[in-house]
């Protein structure tokens, strides 16, 4: 494999390991809050056990977003020079802010959160709680603002090949950020929802029914049944947006090869880029012209308008199926759990199985979702500015294949252990609630 | 936004703010690192905990300013940043994953459920710290020879890589010789008995070669008036030497008194070396290679993030001495409530 695709997977899968992490810290930090905001108006010794667990689960998802964080800094650099070289004078003052304002934000408040319970008073405590949630929110601002530019760039002119600020106003608002960001917090608040209401749910099934068990499930239910619907509006939303600033983005996810009128939605097909049709097509007639147009005979863009510059097809399209298909998934089980516990006030049995099952179904839809915006960019890193191909550096393809092992072996390591350790805290959860201390074994002198 | 400052101003505005940000990594995530290279000469399952609990709540905002540092190269020197990164790539890679290790482990280790576990995070945790130790040794070994190949170039950066982790380990020891008490403090006097001469041999070497293998840095220090007026630097850098080694001879002391001076003796040699390399390469950010105006970003970018740090940066060392504060004192047991 030639170097430039070993850099591509190697930041892929950095990148893909990373992404798993802040989704579930960013809504879990304000779910944290939720915890202790709801125990401070209650006194409800139940908020404060689930603020205990989960506590728990988001440091340990923190320190993982964290070093697979600092990793990707150094991978700007290490695997695609030409990028800040070409635009670092938009790019760097935007990270540069995310820098500033969140992560010394998070990462010094998030000591306070975590271990200063006994050190400061309960107000400085929530509020370090809400600097957190606050922080992990800018991060995502931050960085959904020079991603979303690199998709839909405006605000810059190039001079001399390098692109400079022109209007800052237009570079942060640019049009598509509204939309990606609001669609990753969402996405965030989906992945935490059924994070929260599947590990709940095993730990009803192992006979633990302690009240923080069943009020944490019901929390998660009711995120997943809220957020569902919003999250396929603001989907769709979005996926006009898309259609209006990168069309062909929209034409591979459609499997759309030649821009008519009619065109079905396809629910399968083996898009074949080479007799470029697909093959084993089933369709709903009529279907993707009334999603993008609102209209049965919309005309739909398709990918002969941008011949030999439109993004490979198949994991464009299959990446928006598994998206879309988990996320339907995810509506069904929130409206339907969320129906039971209204009338009946618990779950079945069948339910609690089927919520342990979609426990990290947010991570699929989630990285399904980046793969298609990612790779639907392609070509470009920058569209329009800055190829992938013209950014990458001269690493030989050696050096970046050996480091693209080693990551790969410590990130499989790794998320073995987080899901394995998150499993383990869930089955000690009722002794660990019952023991507070058992973080650090053996203390001595209690301050 | 127009630049509020004459432009050949920002790029030095900006070496100096990636400066302060390394300097500030190399103390503060030294003292984590360091005690993460001691950790294995301690066997008492209750210490190693105390250890642990001493950094527990710092070592996270203390690996920001690495980011910070290598971001503010990112974004205010992109083409340096380019050179220097794809030519530290395999070393940047380990690092990387000692620091991963490292990181996690600490998370990992306070969740295991039995003693085994706990001591295979304890294994992760050591070697993650080593390992970041010695290639940011490594790593600037070779940068202050400009990346310069050759075994004499490999075994300086090797060189370089075991005195780092010496000088980790002494501000590690350093740190606990505050935050502990007991024997577990014992210990760490001697451990920084141990490792401050190897420190000042490291400190010497370093400071030797640098102007022999480069002529310009030669002219730098060994010129008039340079030397005189650069004279305290190598002066006050060996009385403090002398001083601190001094200081562990006699430690403990009654009432713990002076537990703090270990430490900030460690924090003032750090940053009298880091200022002699700091004089010894300005104005290059890539040695003899590309300086920092060759390399710095558009003015008006740089104006734009500034005129942020200028509000953040007091945020920060404010939130900072806040965090310090509360958690002031003597390690005891860490929880989460």
């Amino acid at each position: 494999m030639d170097a430039l695709i070993l850099a591509r997977i190697q930041f892929a899968a950095n990148i893909s390991f990373h992404i798993l992490f802040p989704t579930i810290t960013i809504a879990l930090g304000w779910v944290l809050l939720f915890f202790k905001l709801r125990f401070n108006a209650t006194g409800d010794d139940k908020w404060m056990d689930a603020y205990r667990f989960w506590v728990k689960v988001f440091a340990l998802s923190f320190a993982m977003g964290v070093v697979s964080g600092i990793t990707m800094s150094f991978q700007f650099g290490t695997n695609w020079p030409g990028f800040m070289e070409r635009v670092g004078n938009i790019a760097g003052p935007l990270l540069a802010y995310e820098v500033l304002t969140a992560f010394f934000l998070e990462a010094t408040f998030l000591g306070i959160m975590l271990f200063g319970w006994k050190r400061v008073p309960g107000w400085v405590h929530t509020g370090a709680t809400v600097l957190v949630a606050f922080g992990t929110t800018m991060s995502a601002f931050w960085i959904l603002v020079l991603n979303s530019w690199m998709h839909t760039p405006q605000g810059f002119e190039m001079r001399e090949g390098v692109a400079h600020a022109t209007d800052w106003f237009a570079i942060v608002f640019n049009p598509s950020m509204p939309y990606r960001l609001s669609h990753m917090l969402m996405a965030s608040t989906l992945t935490v929802a059924f994070l929260l209401a599947g590990i709940s749910a095993w730990r009803w099934l192992r006979g633990d029914r302690a009240p923080s068990v069943l009020a944490v499930l019901r929390t998660g239910i009711v995120m997943a049944a809220v957020g569902g619907p919003i999250q396929a509006f603001l989907g769709d939303a979005h996926g006009l947006n898309t259609l209006e600033h990168q069309p062909a983005k929209v034409a591979a996810m459609e499997g759309n090869w030649e821009t008519q009128g009619s065109v079905p939605l396809l629910l399968f097909a083996i898009p074949d880029e080479a007799a470029r049709e697909n093959r084993f097509e089933i369709a709903i007639p009529y279907g993707a012209s009334l999603i993008l147009t609102h209209s049965l005979r919309g005309e739909v863009p398709g990918l002969n308008q941008f011949r030999g510059n439109h993004p490979p097809v198949a994991p464009v399209f299959f990446g928006f199926r598994i998206m879309v298909g988990t996320g339907l998934l995810m509506i069904a089980f929130g409206l339907v759990g969320a129906w039971f516990l209204w009338r009946r006030g618990a779950l079945p049995r069948i339910m609690m199985w089927g919520l342990v099952g979609m426990t990290f179904s947010g991570w699929v839809a989630t990285l399904a979702g980046w793969y298609v915006t990612e790779i639907g960019r392609q070509p470009w890193l920058v569209t329009g500015v800055l190829t992938t191909a013209q950014a990458a550096g001269p690493v030989p393809a050696a050096s970046i294949g050996t480091t693209l092992v080693m990551y790969l072996v410590i990130y499989v390591l790794l998320l073995a252990a987080y899901i394995g350790t998150i499993y383990r805290l869930a089955a000690r959860g009722r002794i660990a609630e019952a023991m507070p201390g058992s973080v650090m074994p053996t203390p001595k002198a209690v301050a | 936004m127009t630049p509020f400052l004459p432009p050949e101003w920002l790029p030095v505005i900006f070496a100096g703010l990636m400066a302060l940000s390394i300097l500030f990594y190399v103390v503060l995530d030294g003292f984590d690192l360091g005690v993460g290279i001691l950790l294995p000469r301690v066997h008492e399952e209750a210490d190693r905990d105390r250890m642990i609990a001493a950094i527990g709540p710092f070592w996270d905002a203390n690996e920001t300013w690495l980011v910070l540092g290598v971001g503010l190269l990112l974004v205010a020197f992109p083409s340096a940043h380019g050179v220097i990164l794809t030519a530290l790539y395999l070393p940047v890679a380990i690092m990387l994953v000692g620091l991963t290790l490292r990181g996690v482990a600490f998370e990992f280790r306070a969740k295991a459920h039995d003693l085994k576990t706990k001591r295979r995070w304890d294994h992760a945790f050591v070697a993650g710290s080593v390992t970041a130790a010695l290639s940011q040794g490594w790593m600037l070994g070779h940068y202050v020879l400009g990346f310069a190949e050759g075994w004499a170039a490999t075994a300086f950066a090797a060189m370089s890589a075991v005195g780092l982790a010496i000088a980790y380990a002494f501000i590690g020891a350093a740190w606990l010789i505050w935050r502990t008490e007991g024997a577990l403090q014992r210990q760490a006097i001697g451990w920084a008995r141990l490792a401050i001469w190897p420190l000042g041999v490291g400190i010497l070497l370093v400071s030797a070669v640098t102007p022999l293998v480069s002529p310009r840095i030669f002219e730098r220090w060994f010129s008039f008036p340079e030397v005189f007026l650069l004279a305290p630097l190598p002066i006050v850098t060996a009385a403090l030497l002398l001083g601190v080694g001094n200081l562990l001879k006699h430690m403990p002391f009654p009432d713990d008194a002076l537990r703090r001076l270990p430490f900030w003796g460690a924090v003032a040699l750090f940053s009298l070396f880091f200022a002699g390399l700091a004089w010894s390469f300005f104005p290059y950010v890539v040695p003899e290679r590309l300086t920092i105006w060759q390399s710095a970003s558009a003015p008006e970018s740089l104006s734009l993030i500034l005129a942020g740090a200028i509000f953040v940066l007091p945020v920060i060392l404010g939130y900072t001495v806040l965090a310090w504060r509360i958690f002031g004192g003597k390690a005891r047991d860490l929880t989460y409530y």
